[in-house]
């Protein structure tokens, strides 16, 4: 019973801290909004028993929503706490298109006829699910691991002011005009 | 609590976000409104889960779409920093190169 009352109330949470990203007039706001529906949406993973995953979400996210608000300090050049601002375009067109799938997903999900329950969960969670990585599923941690890596890789190239293809362009056996000379020997 | 209600839930959830991600203007905001549809995804696949197939193999699927929030976020941010050093907004109007 309780894990009902618990489901319902981080659900409404979760919805209406959702809801409120995109209504509150400063960027400040919405990311602690965005932070509270995320940790709402963590514990209802909990109340679910997989652990794990739902205190990852809890703390990724958080963590996230941090680094979003030295983001807004950087680029919007104001206190984000106190400047209201309302930037959007097309509200009326996107405030249709979510309504209308929320019409169509709402009417899926209450038309179908979902199958029963297969099984029941290990009795450590979180120990099958490493057992499962080590095994039978490892190679989605093979295919995870080079994403990540690539992902890092790229993400510097795109975010570096200044990389190594900047400085020797495409003849790499000129000597790049660098301010500093650097390297041993200089 | 069962699986409607928590895939209704979920599908609130996404509806929000994709109201955020097609409305925003800030590439920020953009993004925002992108994770809250991928955290409905979550929702989503953690409820079909415990309610359907509580295998491990969901589990590693919920890992798969964390993974993928991770790099939609780090990528977001190395694209808002370049953006806003090339020409100094962050404002996705601003970055329709490739629109048409």
């Amino acid at each position: 019973m309780i894990v009902h009352v618990v489901f319902w109330i981080v659900a409404v949470i979760a919805v209406l801290a959702g809801a409120a990203v995109f209504w509150v007039d400063s960027m400040a706001r919405a990311t602690y909004a965005l932070a509270v529906s995320f940790v709402a949406v963590g514990v209802a993973v909990l109340l679910m028993q997989q652990n794990y995953i739902g205190v990852v979400t809890i703390l990724m996210m958080v963590m996230e929503m941090a680094v979003m608000a030295v983001y807004m300090v950087m680029f919007m050049g104001m206190n984000p706490a106190l400047m209201p601002m309302s930037m959007v375009h097309d509200k009326r067109w996107a405030l249709a298109a979510a309504v209308g799938m929320f019409a169509v997903l709402a009417a899926g999900i209450l038309l179908i006829d979902w199958p029963a329950r297969h099984g029941k969960p290990a009795a450590d969670v979180t120990a099958a699910l490493g057992e499962a990585l080590m095994g039978p599923q490892m190679l989605v941690m093979v295919v995870v691991s080079p994403v990540m890596v690539s992902t890092i890789v790229s993400a510097i190239v795109l975010a570096a002011r200044r990389t190594r293809y900047d400085r020797f362009g495409d003849d790499l056996k000129h000597r790049p005009a660098d301010p500093q000379p650097g390297g041993v020997g200089r | 609590m069962t699986l409607q209600t928590v895939l209704l839930v979920a599908a609130a959830l996404f509806c929000v976000g994709l109201y955020g991600a097609v409305s925003q203007q800030v590439v920020v905001m953009v993004m925002m409104g992108l994770e809250l549809m991928i955290n409905a995804v979550i929702l989503a696949v953690a409820g079909f889960w415990w309610f359907v197939m509580p295998t491990p193999t969901g589990q590693v699927l919920l890992l798969v779409v964390i993974a993928a929030m991770t790099v939609e976020m780090a990528m977001g941010f190395a694209i808002a920093t370049l953006l806003h050093r090339d020409r100094g907004t962050d404002m996705t109007d601003m970055a329709t190169d490739l629109s048409g």
